[in-house]
């Protein structure tokens, strides 16, 4: 068993789990606060 | 806490602090995995696989730390009637599930080369499991509940009552037989010499920094789309 295998699979999960995380709420947060722009101008 | 009831004040504050908390938490983690990588010695029972501390701790701390925010928010919404207080319990849910998913995934994978298993009930990992299904609970239950245009009392009682699988989990090593280890970590020192330590500190801080901006940006969008909703609801009359 390598372990660098085990290593690489743990940092991967956690480093792609995380940046879907940050990138999915300045996703929803920046339409969110858009819309609501957009409604103030009008 | 009063001094934000006011979501244009709160905004003042939570603008800035969105970027800084993203940036110095990106700047943080990414150099304390870095660290963690390449600089520190492997254990000399571990091995390499001693690196997956650095992720797997944070996470486990940032799971349970967004329980307590919830337990906290919950409080303030049912005593004081903090107009924010839901919305920053509903904020915290999400990365607090997503880092008890991770700590539970890292954790297991650690395990196999160390323990020889995925996955054993014992008391740590069974409780940090049940915390992970009670925070999609608590999503279901305050999304259906802000759907039907509550309050969120259900919801906050709901993270009161979980509250009690914090203690469990932190004293689970101690009370039960486990395989999991006790303690390495503690108020008056740690166990793990500091050769292989001082990264930890540094992903420590910056995945909570992170943690941190991803609840003021969900605090941030809820604020945006009930103003949506109550314009609509105005323009609609």
């Amino acid at each position: 068993m390598n372990p660098w295998t085990f290593v690489v699979g743990a940092y991967s999960i956690a480093i792609l789990l995380t940046a879907a995380l940050i990138i999915w709420a300045f996703g929803s947060m920046r339409r969110a606060e858009a819309a609501a722009e957009a409604l103030t101008r009008e | 806490m009063h001094a934000f009831a006011n979501p244009a004040r709160f905004l003042r504050f939570a603008r800035p602090a969105t970027a800084w908390l993203l940036l110095i938490g990106l700047a943080l983690a990414g150099f304390g995995i870095l660290a963690g990588l390449t600089l520190t010695p492997p254990d000399y029972l571990q091995g390499e696989t001693v690196r997956i501390l650095y992720i797997h701790v944070p996470s486990a701390w940032l799971g349970m730390a967004g329980w307590m925010g919830i337990a906290a928010a919950s409080i303030s919404q049912l005593v004081w009637r903090h107009p924010l207080a839901a919305v920053a319990g509903r904020a915290t849910a999400p990365a607090g599930a997503t880092f008890a998913a991770i700590c539970l995934m890292t954790g297991s994978i650690w395990g196999r080369p160390t323990w020889g298993t995925w996955w054993e009930w014992d008391g740590r990992l069974t409780s940090m499991l049940v915390l992970f299904f009670m925070y999609l609970g608590y999503l279901a239950l305050a999304s259906a509940e802000r759907e039907r245009g509550g309050e969120g009392r259900i919801a906050a009682i709901y993270g009161l009552v979980g509250a009690i699988n914090l203690p469990i989990i932190h004293y689970s090593v101690l009370w039960w037989r486990t395989l999991h280890q006790g303690e390495s970590i503690g108020i008056t020192g740690s166990s793990i010499d500091n050769s292989i330590l001082w990264p930890l500190p540094l992903t420590m801080i910056g995945f909570t920094c992170l943690f941190g901006a991803v609840v003021l940006m969900r605090i941030r969008a809820d604020l945006a789309e009930t103003k949506v909703e109550a314009r609509m609801r105005r323009m609609s009359r």
